[in-house]
């Protein structure tokens, strides 16, 4: 596993994308033929399920450096990732008689740890421990406790692969498409000729579109060369028909077809060889229903015609991938949605399927004015899309568009700061914010993100000598600071203390203009339901 | 025999604060370092090779008394002296005796030898004050000479490929560590203006150190695959753009964390410390002989219960002022004289 180890740390050691490409190909060429397929596993973001009690390593590793149970909790505390204090703790000393193991063998051999005793799971973790020097360690730690993440987005393992293998790119990301098992495959059965007529369930990569910044008369040209449609709250899935099956895939690249049996009838009213994009919506009696009830259906085990009944789900298409057997990605936008169009005249499939309608305006002054009110049409925003695209993988600038609506803001007064983890564990970066609620301050959200690296380390010291109180790592501090925090959505919860649930809260500023007296209040909250 | 009051450390037989956070009259300086090193004391009595350093932080005008190390002073019928610390040139522990009792106060200080500062010597005592900084055992510091190397190493690499070095260090300890250990095959090192400033003050006390100040009009051809050293002040500032194409390194003991590696986003970090790691604390503590530990800056809550459960020891915890000391990494308050 060196060869992985070492190009974990060189993907580590930078952040230009060229630098981390190059790593990767001098890994593919390298690497043992089978150790390839485990890393490209890992580096997709595949981890290997978690084999052991995470508190069965912080006692382990207390035996082997004869330290208390809670010096090494302290420990974990102060560096914020377990892996690392692990790795710090097992020291850095590597005994050169040891086994060397392959990715592969490493990997296997974690498989079927899961199933050792809890001695022999400590045997087998604590000689690697004290085998290996401290690098090493980290990434063994990173596997076995279930987070291995690695500095690469999906998209550039599919460069690299694309630059090793000598396909194109969107090839390679489709034959990644789904989970598939390192173990039974082959680099020629993953990207050979004939992977796909195999595979009669792989999704095609999803398009995603860029937010869009700035107004769009400046940047989009002329309004007629685009489509713009609602951009709607939901999921974004891919509906495949093929060999008189349905395939339902998320965004997420998993296959969630169980979960919405009412596309099965499509099989038997589509043509074999459809795959259709879309977003799948809650939707009853012509009327969009809240997400989170979908979220709710979602979450659910077993599906009882009850719960089908009440929060029917549809899709609202938007394009066509796939046309009788053949892959039309390549054709324009134009003449895909001409072809969808065709296939939603079925009156049949309306039910489940609608067509995503196209919203026409005369100049993008008035599509800004459809956007700033998208709530009123239960929507987030406005999809833009350029009538002449082609369908491309992955997230990219140019020709999808998302404008969504302005969000939500309210001004709150910082109550409590948590330290945040890994890169960020030794500093407050963790907030619940709360608003009036007469003269007493109630939480209602917490937020992590929207401030700069400049404000936080401000912040951080601000929190150090403002604490009220300590309770483990969450300090209450004086309320005097006002942020603006900004969110997508207000649900009313019965969970939360302040009767309401944010969604996608983040901190747009901090207003040091404002006392804590002038922060919003719980009624200002509510009016916004 | 000592008191922890709101000026500091006072030791009252000798009416003396060691390094008070306060102006008061008699101010005893551990070292040089801005949190121990305050300015507006009637007077300053520190070890010799320190002096120097505070006419260049202070001012030439305060008035300093040296002693050098293990050079007893009697004051009222106590006694004073100065150990090496190890920490940085001229850092000394103070060694506080009256009727018998013995106290040391370490300031800062660690056990491995950079090289450069007179290396720590333990000395026995009953009570002993110890910093913390890095108190958990997370902290396993390398030798100072394998990171040396690993610097040298580094600094070669990026030459070949076309690259300057900046090396970030405080300006006063690990620049000059880094700089006394450079391989000279890598060229003249060329100095931030607070690292060339501080060398000269240390010039005055005998100590020469290789460099050349970076000046504003310096030729872009003397930047080329060049190794530059300059404090953390300069990250994140337009003070390297000239630099460019540069990679860059922190040399600082919370490098030995990859969170605070990260955070910064420099190309490299290399676990340089002044302090002392867990082990080396324990060591050292050990070594004295004292049966009574006050924990400060640092991790002293839960170090200090370390010391009670494992050895014994009646330990306890010391809130001081020494807060974001030299090792620092971050912060808008880390203001380097230029
Ligand atoms: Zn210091
Ligand atoms: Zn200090």
């Amino acid at each position: 596993m060196k060869d992985f180890v070492t190009l974990f740390q060189e993907i580590d050691a930078t952040t230009k994308t060229n630098a981390k490409i190059t790593a990767l190909v001098s890994y593919f060429q390298h690497a043992a033929p089978q150790d390839r397929l485990w890393a490209i596993t890992l580096l997709m973001g595949n981890r290997p399920r978690r084999p052991v009690k995470t508190t069965d390593l912080r006692t382990w590793v207390a035996t082997i450096t004869h330290l208390p149970l809670w010096l090494i909790e302290e420990s974990y505390y102060i560096v914020g990732d377990l892996a690392e204090t692990l790795a710090l703790l097992a020291g850095d000393q590597e005994n050169t008689e040891a086994p060397v193991l392959t990715l592969t063998e490493l990997l296997q051999a974690l498989q079927q740890l899961a199933g050792l005793n809890p001695e022999e799971q400590q045997a087998f973790i604590t000689r690697f421990w004290m085998d290996h020097r401290g690098e090493d360690n980290f990434v063994f730690n990173k596997l076995i406790t279930g987070n291995f993440r690695m500095g690469v987005s999906k998209q550039l393992v599919i460069k690299a692969l694309a630059q090793y293998i000598g396909q194109d790119e969107k090839a390679i990301a489709h034959r990644l498409m789904g989970k598939w098992d390192p173990a039974a495959e082959t680099l020629e059965s993953l990207f050979g000729e004939r992977t796909i007529e195999n595979k009669a369930y792989l999704p095609y990569p999803f398009f995603l579109a860029y937010p869009l910044e700035g107004a769009p008369e400046a940047s989009l040209g002329p309004i007629g060369e685009w489509y713009l449609e609602k951009k709607f709250d939901g999921i974004r899935g891919q509906i495949i028909v093929r060999n008189h099956q349905v395939f339902v895939w998320s965004r997420g690249e998993e296959l969630v077809t169980d979960k919405f049996p009412e596309f099965d009838r499509l099989k038997d009213l589509l043509p074999n060889g459809t795959v259709i994009d879309g977003e799948i919506i809650p939707w009853k009696d012509g009327q969009v229903l809240p997400f989170a009830q979908m979220q709710t259906r979602i979450g659910r085990k077993k599906l009882t015609p009850k719960h089908l009944s009440e929060v029917p789900l549809i899709m609202i298409c938007y394009d066509l991938l796939e046309y009788n057997g053949e892959d039309i990605r390549a054709k324009t936008l134009e003449e895909r949605r001409l072809l969808l169009t065709s296939l939603l005249a079925l009156p049949s499939v309306n039910s489940v399927l609608q067509l995503s309608h196209l919203l026409e305006f005369d100049d993008w002054e008035a599509a800004a004015q459809f956007r700033a009110r998208a709530r009123d049409f239960f929507c987030e925003g406005i999809m833009i899309k350029r009538m002449s695209s082609v369908y491309e993988t992955g997230r990219r600038r140019g020709n999808w568009w998302k404008w969504k609506t302005a969000p939500m803001t309210v001004d709150a007064v910082l109550i409590y700061a948590q330290s945040g983890s890994g890169r960020r564990s030794n500093l407050f970066t963790d907030y619940t914010f709360a608003v009036w609620d007469g003269d007493q301050l109630v939480p209602f959200t917490k937020a992590y993100s929207g401030l700069t690296d400049k404000e936080i380390l401000r912040l951080d010291r601000w929190v150090k000598t403002h604490t009220i109180e300590k309770f483990g790592p969450v300090r209450s501090v004086q309320p005097e600071l006002v942020f603006e925090i900004a969110f997508e959505g207000i649900q009313e919860s019965k969970r939360h203390k302040s009767g309401v649930a944010l969604r996608f809260p983040r901190i747009l500023r901090w207003r040091e203009d404002k006392p804590a007296s002038e922060a919003n209040t719980k009624e200002d909250l509510r009016a916004l339901l | 025999m000592l008191q922890f009051r709101e000026e500091g450390i006072y030791f009252p037989a000798a009416d003396c604060y060691i390094d008070p956070w306060k102006p008061v009259p008699r101010a005893v300086i551990t070292h040089g370092h801005s949190d121990h090193a305050r300015p507006d004391m009637g007077s300053y009595l520190c070890h010799t090779l320190t002096k120097e350093i505070l006419r260049h932080r202070l001012g030439p005008d305060i008035q300093v008394q040296t002693l050098d190390y293990n050079e007893p002073l009697h004051i009222n019928g106590a006694t004073l002296s100065f150990h090496p610390a190890g920490h940085i040139i001229g850092s000394a522990q103070v060694r506080l005796e009256y009727k018998g009792e013995v106290w040391v106060v370490t300031g800062d200080y660690k056990l491995l030898n950079d090289g450069v500062s007179t290396p720590y010597e333990p000395v026995a005592c009953h009570s002993f004050i110890t910093e913390s900084t890095f108190g958990l055992p997370v902290y396993q510091f390398s030798s100072c000479a394998s990171i040396y190397d690993e610097i040298n190493h580094w600094c070669a690499q990026n030459a070949k490929e076309g690259y300057s070095s900046v090396l970030i260090g405080y300006a006063l300890g690990k620049a000059q560590n880094i700089l006394a250990n450079l391989d000279p095959e890598l060229g003249v090192p060329l100095l931030h203006g607070a690292v060339f400033n501080m060398n000269e003050a240390l010039t005055r006390s005998g100590h020469l150190f290789p460099g050349e100040w970076l000046a504003p009009e310096i030729p872009a051809d003397r930047l080329k695959n060049a190794v530059v050293v300059a404090p953390q002040s300069v990250l994140g500032t337009s003070w390297l753009r000239k630099l460019r194409p540069y990679r860059i390194a922190v040399c600082s003991g919370w490098m030995a964390l990859r969170g605070p590696r990260r955070r910064l986003s420099v190309d490299k970090g290399f676990a340089l410390s002044d302090h002392c790691d867990f082990e080396q604390l324990n060591t050292a503590i050990k070594a004295t002989g004292a049966q009574n530990i006050y924990v400060t800056h640092g991790y002293q809550a839960v170090y200090s219960r370390w010391l009670r459960e494992q050895y014994g020891l009646n330990a306890v915890e010391l809130t001081t002022h020494f807060e974001n000391n030299e090792e620092a990494i971050t912060g808008e308050d880390q203001k380097t004289p230029e």
